[in-house]
């Protein structure tokens, strides 16, 4: 079961998509919570979900990890098809690194076993090599000094942006990052926005989802905006922020300036 | 009882004790800030009834004492002390009981305890697996498994259900009159052991059911996400949160579990109880019960305060981090 002969478009260059979206539907019971999306990622490319709480945008990532099953529509990773049958979900999953708003580091593990449990039980790794590269990833996010503490003693910034380096250190060829800022207190918030800058800036590709709405603005390359389920309107920051094309993008710019955040 | 004197070490955590009578929040008498609701400088979790130090300490004492005078006073002043004294804590008959004497027709209680401990341990062992496996059948999702989870419900709630007793007396009685090779002449023991696991792991896979309902599903979304297997996800993420979660609990049943082996001598096996009673019909004498009560203390009292130590062991291992 080698990954490349699954996903052999994986180690094609840089102008290749990573993700396409075609028709998504996803319903829980009697709410549809995903109207038919469609959406595209390419390498390299950052793109920030916005929209209000309930909007769909956690679900859409979810579902991007196969995390949820879908009801209809199709999920392909390097073109090839990730939500139909013969799939082996544990191969796709790592290719497609997720990082949720509360964490979920394992409390019963060191910092450092958090990071190489997934390299040495899903991918084989070496256990010596898994730590080498678990020390060096903590070490380029700060992290150096915490590799033997339990999660229960660091800060919430602290949880998160291991939880990140969990999630790189499978060497995933998209991040998806589910509010990841959401749970922290505000003064805890720029540290993680710091990291994923950084992660832009090395190109890694990224679909976003966020309620930093400068944040956004900085770092995507593309701004798509949900709204009960339905992505509204996608374009680049710029055009998104200040002239906003759709009646709804409008009218969500306008609560969040109203409340100032943005 | 209140042995942790302000400002003195925890004796196991080693770590500045909390002010007696003091509230959580406030700087304690070692100086350590400990956040309010932290109950982590004494190392067992949170110490009711505290309060007054040094002079509660003496009065705790002096009150035991009195008590327990009192109560030695009742037992050696009763009208018929000297009878039960002479019918349940002879000296020489419970040393004669505990070493045994075949040419008098009794067995050693002392030798007969072994086969509780062996009985414990086997059962121990397989309750553990197959208490297991049933909670993990009761907590699959799979519409595959709905066959297995109605079965498995029924046999828990039909062991938990029926006495222990009766179930031994089906087993050890049962099987050896169906008359099959094998299933059939097996000794006693190994009829208990099965009583005993039949109707303990009912009790323990509900035990482990809690536990695995105490991990909260985003750490299953965490480990899958990570491309971890779902076996793989059971074993390093799910399990050892669940087990850790339910040591107390479980050690409080294998506890049980231990003493319910002298329940097996109604099937005639010379385990501790069974050769206590025989004693006491040869000499009319029940000293012989008081040894095996002594023996099966012996055995409990070590599991219980082992299990006191693992959880504080747990507890100490999390802390190391905030010192470091």
């Amino acid at each position: 079961m080698s990954d490349s002969a699954q996903f052999p478009a994986a180690r094609q260059g840089p102008a290749g998509q990573v993700i396409a979206i075609e028709g998504l539907h996803k319903s829980f019971g009697p709410d549809e919570v995903l109207k038919g999306i469609n959406l595209t990622v390419a390498a390299h490319e950052v793109i920030c979900l916005i929209g209000a709480s309930g909007s769909g945008k956690s679900t859409l990532l979810r579902c991007t990890n196969l995390l949820e099953p879908i009801d209809a529509g199709r999920i392909s990773l390097f073109g090839q098809e990730i939500t139909g049958g013969g799939i082996d979900q544990n191969v796709v999953r790592r290719h497609v690194g997720i990082v949720f708003q509360s964490f979920n580091l394992f409390p019963h593990m060191t910092v450092l076993r958090n990071v190489t449990l997934a390299p040495i039980k899903a991918l084989g790794t070496p256990k010596a090599e898994a730590e080498a590269e678990a020390r060096a990833l903590l070490g380029r996010f700060g992290l150096a000094e915490k590799e033997s503490d339990y999660p229960d003693r660091l800060s919430g910034g602290q949880q998160q942006r291991v939880a990140i380096v969990r999630a790189l250190a499978m060497h995933p060829q998209i991040m998806l990052l589910d509010e990841v800022t959401s749970a922290l207190d505000p003064e805890l918030v720029a540290e993680v926005l710091e990291v994923i800058s950084e992660l832009a800036r090395g190109g890694m590709t990224m679909l976003i989802a966020t309620h930093e709405m400068g944040f956004a603005r900085d770092i995507a390359s593309r701004v798509c905006f949900l709204e009960d389920g339905i992505l509204v309107e996608d374009a680049p920051p710029a055009e998104l922020f200040s002239s906003p094309r759709d009646e709804r993008t409008k009218r969500f710019l306008r609560r969040i300036i109203a409340a100032g955040r943005l | 009882m209140d042995d942790n004197q302000p400002g003195q070490a925890d004796p196991v955590t080693g770590l500045p004790g909390p002010g007696s009578g003091r509230i959580a929040g406030d700087r304690t008498a070692g100086g350590a800030w400990m956040p309010p609701g932290s109950f982590a400088s004494s190392g067992r979790g949170p110490k009711l009834f505290t309060g007054g130090g040094r002079r509660a300490t003496a009065v705790s004492t002096i009150s035991t004492l009195l008590v327990l005078a009192a109560l030695a006073a009742i037992f050696l002043l009763a009208p018929g002390s000297k009878q039960v004294r002479h019918t349940f804590f002879d000296p020489q008959d419970m040393w004669q009981s505990f070493i045994g004497n075949p040419r008098k027709g009794y067995y050693s209680v002392g030798a007969a305890i072994w086969l509780n401990i062996r009985m414990f341990l086997a059962a121990e062992i397989l309750i553990l697996i197959l208490a297991l496996l049933l909670a993990l059948v009761r907590q699959s999702a799979s519409p595959a498994l709905f066959p297995l989870r109605v079965l498995a419900m029924i046999y828990v709630d039909f062991f938990r259900g029926v006495p222990l007793l009766l179930v031994i007396y089906a087993v050890g009685f049962g099987l050896p009159a169906l008359r099959l090779t094998f299933v059939s002449t097996q000794p006693l023991a190994v009829y208990g052991v099965v009583a005993l696991v039949l109707s303990y792991s009912a009790y323990v896979s509900e035990v482990y059911r809690a536990g695995l309902n105490s991990v909260h599903q985003s750490q299953v979304s965490a480990a899958r996400s990570l491309g971890l297997s779902q076996l793989t996800a059971l074993c390093y993420v799910i399990l050892p949160q669940a087990v850790r979660n339910i040591v107390p609990p479980l050690l409080n049943d294998f506890i049980s579990l231990q003493k319910d082996t002298a329940l097996v001598g109604v099937l005639g096996a010379i385990e501790a109880n069974q050769a206590a009673q025989i004693y006491a019909s040869t000499t009319f004498n029940y000293s012989s019960f008081t040894v095996a009560a002594i023996l099966f203390l012996i055995l409990t009292i070590p599991l219980a305060r082992f299990t006191d130590r693992l959880i504080a062991r747990d507890r100490r291992r999390r802390l190391a981090g905030a010192t470091r």
